[in-house]
């Protein structure tokens, strides 16, 4: 840090801030440009916005496990709702007979747009979080991890439930609601004239994870991280618990409420049983790899960790001959295999993950280790 | 009436002592190492795989049996020894984290060598075979389970309460750092917790897919859940309760399972209202009301922070 | 007769069995440094920690300024127990929780040093700020109190001066030395505004040079920021130095109370240190 006199101490915008915004919004318009001229079949695409959707619940999970020290494993089931309170509300009034074919075309019979659903999403979900809070946030750390793992499958179960089909269609799919693709601009033709379907993904998460990181940053989180350090010391400081850790709780599901919305988005569909615990186990697997505590690790752990599974480590699935010798091993679920044992190395060895608490500002203010890493944060 | 309630209550009996057997494996680590281990359930889905190759490669069931229990005792060893005994005296959010990647490993391992179809589960002569008891046919394993269990659950209380390295676990599980400085060798006090968790599991294992016939990858994650639930209802730490939890949580789930026959039958209500949906949710909603109105459970110590 | 400050009347603190503080009153005044000494054990945290909300005192009372801030709250067997002696319910109990004593100005240090080991110097006693905060949630997110943001920094900064901690400011609080870190304890209590510093044990592990620094440091904080202190100490060269008067606790019960010297001569107070010879 700057040596100076520090009689006044607001952190003003210095170099290392600079460079990092304009690292990230280097991103983005290299993000913009890629998307106008590479066609947007690539997998390069499908990994944008999968990754932005993952990146966005990562740090909202992070917020939680990582600056206030509150093990939750309720992401899914908050990402549940806020994927069905998208779906139910943005579905056009004329697709709904087909939807809700079972249900006389559901109990709701207007849209909103598509925004209002997301920020929709973010509310619901912080709501349930709140009513859930109440009771569970006074539990000490691995019990309340159960017990929100258990919220999330009572969550999902209800949300199947044949009574309440008016409303969640029951357990079929929710589909035909705007996704990421209907962000792209058409002509009259409907011609693409401007491919924004992986910005708008990108634009959602970057205003999401700017509010998270100025809330960390501020008075709130330094009561979030002084929760975590130590809970007695900090209510001895007049931090009241149950305040601070449902603000913390909420603010985190509203997050993972909206990035339900654009999982919903990226996959079309929508359907309570795919919310299953194991995609909270992922989305944790996420932030440790990048690092408990750190942001930009979270971010660049989920576009890794979706690149690898979607893309890059595809191979490892099929078959391969390399001049007539056929590589062993390969075959369908290698890939996860693979994927399990470097999450093992990172979880016994690299107990820090990518980023350990550091930041990206932190990478340009030790000038030796900045050599051209990727620059994966939205 | 009651012979509508039998087979449900019959089969909640049956499931309960699989419960059972699996709980204790989490009740006694979580009494020893104060953690969720997170890779139970997959341990027992782990020996119910054993059992399918080790049978379908020609190996006779007397064989087969004994051998699966000894390998899948043998993997609780080796996962407690690669996946926390590094983890000693990291955070206690460390190890659990490492247990979700044990859980996710295991379930990928199973996942590449199956290629993720189902697999059908041998039938074992005996157990297998249909009884009628009270009017409700079931099959011989309904009744074997708790008695079974019973006999496991007086043995391993025995094992506690009269061996040496019963005493060890005591005093571990009372105060691990005290121990230690007695002289207590932990790490084996610990192996050996895990090898009979897991050997439990594989005998749980055994049972619980002779009734459901089939195996999957995730086959391990709900039992996993609900006997973890059960450990808790019990008073995480103790093997009677978790016993008891399972039993109860076993039969509450079956009887939820059946509601909606017995109400129509006892001419309560007229529909179907899709109870079975909520099975599963049944036990976590148990679990929170107990979380919070009792935490310690039914047979569990209470614990106060020292400032 | 300057005015009472904390006034504890008849606290008793049982757990199950164990009773931990018996019936204990005690009163501290305006201005005056009071100590709380006795053996180990004898159950002096213990009332910290009922004056501070950790604990809800099974019997008694505990008022600051006038104002009742924990009372009468026996649970689980100890409830029924008492709950008999009262012709069945027990009779109204007030129970602060810890966060809302400190809002009452009164702030505390722990025994075993209780910092917020990930954070910076300058962070620790920054949080202790929070609890003034003004702007809402939204507002202090987006960073929009920029002023009073700027003002608790400086206030931090200030206080950092004070206490002789401010070219530490940036270090992380764990990595100080020993002495350094009751001090930034300290510091930490005082950037909550406490017109009343419980001290647990402030020269535990502090060698001689040390701890007469710190008599003169508790001085001067008392004096600048016009504070009343309780203080619990094993150093009898520090108690003796400081304290106005002294209450001593043995096994949970007060077996002596006066000024230094008369705790000195107090032969009940000899022999609960030194014990009886067995005859």
């Amino acid at each position: 840090m700057t040596n100076g006199k520090p009689a006044v101490r607001v952190k003003k915008l210095d170099r290392a801030t600079l460079l990092t915004i304009i690292v990230i919004a280097l991103v983005y318009v290299l993000a913009f440009v890629l998307e106008q001229v590479m066609p947007s079949t690539s997998m390069l695409f499908t990994v944008l916005k999968k990754g932005a959707t993952y990146a966005l619940v990562a740090v909202s999970m992070n917020l939680l496990n990582g600056f206030t020290g509150l093990f939750s494993l309720g992401q899914a089931g908050f990402m549940l709702i806020g994927a069905y309170t998208y779906a139910i509300f943005t579905i056009p009034v004329a697709q709904r007979l087909s939807v809700y074919q079972y249900y006389d075309g559901g109990l709701i019979q207007f849209s909103l747009p598509v925004l209002v659903a997301v920020a929709l999403a973010g509310v619901f979900a912080a709501l349930f979080a709140f009513l859930i809070g109440l009771p569970v946030l006074r539990l000490k750390s691995d019990y309340l991890a159960i017990a929100t793992l258990g919220f999330a499958e009572i969550i999902r179960a209800i949300f199947q439930w044949d009574k309440i089909g008016l409303l969640t269609n029951g357990s079929n799919l929710l589909r035909l609601f705007p996704t990421f693709n209907d962000f792209n601009i058409r002509n009259a033709q409907g011609e693409v004239v401007l491919h924004l379907s992986t910005l708008v993904p990108f634009l959602i998460t970057g205003v999401c994870v700017a509010f998270i990181v100025l809330l960390i940053n501020s008075s709130f989180g330094r009561a979030f991280k002084a929760i975590r350090d130590d809970e007695t010391a900090a209510e001895a400081m007049g931090i009241n618990l149950a305040r601070h850790k449902m603000l913390a709780f909420c603010t985190s599901s509203f997050f993972a409420g909206v990035g339900g919305a654009m999982l919903a988005m990226y996959a079309n569909s929508v359907q309570a049983k795919s919310f299953t615990t194991a995609m909270t186990y992922e989305i944790l697997l996420m932030v440790v790899i990048g690092g408990i505590g750190s942001i930009t690790g979270s971010v660049m752990s989920s576009f890794l960790f979706v690149a690898c599974s979607e893309w890059w480590l595809r191979f490892l699935d099929q078959e391969q001959v390399w001049n007539g010798w056929k590589v062993p091993l390969l075959r369908n679920g290698f890939r996860l295999v693979v994927f399990s044992v470097i999450i093992m190395a990172v979880v016994l060895f690299f107990r820090k993950g990518i980023m350990g608490t550091q930041e990206l500002p932190d990478l340009f203010r030790k000038r030796r280790k900045l050599n051209g890493k990727e620059g994966g944060r939205s | 009436m009651f012979s509508t309630v039998l087979p449900y209550l019959l089969s909640g009996i049956s499931v309960g002592g699989q419960y059972a057997l699996i709980a204790i494996g989490y009740t006694m680590v979580y009494g020893i190492l104060r953690l969720i281990n997170f890779a139970h359930g997959d341990v027992f889905m782990v020996a119910g795989i054993l059992m399918v190759y080790i049978t379908s490669s020609g190996v006779p069931l007397y064989v087969a049996i004994p051998l699966v229990l000894v390998t899948t005792a043998a993997v609780g060893f080796a996962i407690e020894r690669v996946a926390y005994k590094p983890l000693r005296t990291a955070p206690r959010m460390s190890i659990m984290i490492s247990a979700i990647g044990v859980s996710y490993t295991l379930q990928n391992l199973v996942l590449y060598i199956t290629g993720g179809l189902n697999q059908f589960y041998p039938s074992i002569p005996f157990i297998s075979e249909t009884v009628t008891i009270g009017g409700a046919s079931t099959r011989m394993v309904t009744i074997v389970t708790p008695i079974l269990t019973l006999i496991l659950v007086v043995l391993l209380v025995l094992l506690i309460n009269h061996t040496k390295i019963g005493m060890a676990m005591r005093a571990v599980s009372k105060d691990f750092e005290t121990s230690r400085l007695m002289g207590v060798k932990i790490n084996s006090v610990i192996s050996v917790t895990f090898v009979i968790g897991s050997f439990l599991a594989a005998v749980g294992s055994v049972l619980y897919f002779t009734n459901y016939t089939t195996v999957i990858q995730t086959s391990g994650n709900m039992p996993g859940l609900k006997a973890f639930v059960a450990a808790v209802f019990g008073g995480i730490g103790s093997v009677p309760g978790a016993v008891v939890g399972a039993f109860i949580i076993g039969i509450c789930e079956n009887l939820l399972k059946g509601l909606d026959t017995i109400l129509i039958k006892a001419k309560i209500t007229t529909g179907m209202l899709g109870f079975t949906t909520f099975s599963d949710a049944f036990t976590f909603a148990l679990l929170i009301i107990i979380l919070i109105v009792k935490p310690t459970g039914l047979f569990g110590e209470k614990q106060t922070e020292k400032v | 007769m300057s005015e009472n400050v904390l006034h504890l009347e008849n606290v008793t603190m049982q757990f199950g069995g164990v009773v931990a503080v018996n019936d204990v009153s005690m009163d501290v005044n305006e201005g005056e440094i009071v100590a709380l000494i006795g053996p180990n054990g004898a159950g002096k945290t213990t009332v910290f920690n009922v004056i501070t909300g950790v604990y809800a005192p099974t019997n008694g009372r505990v008022s600051l300024r006038g104002r009742v801030i924990a009372e009468d709250h026996p649970r689980g067997k100890m409830r029924k127990m008492y709950a008999a002696g009262h012709l069945g319910e027990y009779p109204r109990s007030v129970n602060n929780t810890p966060d809302r004593i400190t809002r009452l100005n009164m702030a505390r240090t722990f025994q075993n040093i209780r910092l917020f080991k990930s954070m910076t110097v300058f962070d620790n006693v920054l949080v202790a700020k929070h609890m003034h905060l003004k702007a809402n949630f939204f507002s202090t997110a987006l960073h929009l109190n920029a002023r009073e943001e700027r003002r608790m920094r400086e206030e931090t900064m200030e206080l950092l001066r004070i206490v002789g901690l401010e070219n530490e400011c940036d270090e992380i609080a764990t990595s100080l030395p020993y002495g350094q870190q009751r001090r930034l304890e300290i510091a930490r209590a005082l950037s909550t505004n406490p017109s009343m510093l419980l001290l647990d044990e402030p020269a535990a592990g502090m060698n001689p040079q040390e701890t007469e620094d710190l008599s003169a440091f508790i001085r001067e904080i008392k004096d600048r920021f016009g504070l009343t202190v309780l203080l619990i100490e094993h150093d009898m060269n520090l108690v003796m130095d400081i304290s106005d008067r002294i209450y001593v606790l043995n096994f949970g019960a007060l077996i002596a109370e006066g000024t230094p010297a008369e705790i000195q001569s107090n032969p009940d107070v000899i022999t609960a240190y030194l014990g009886v010879a067995e005859e």
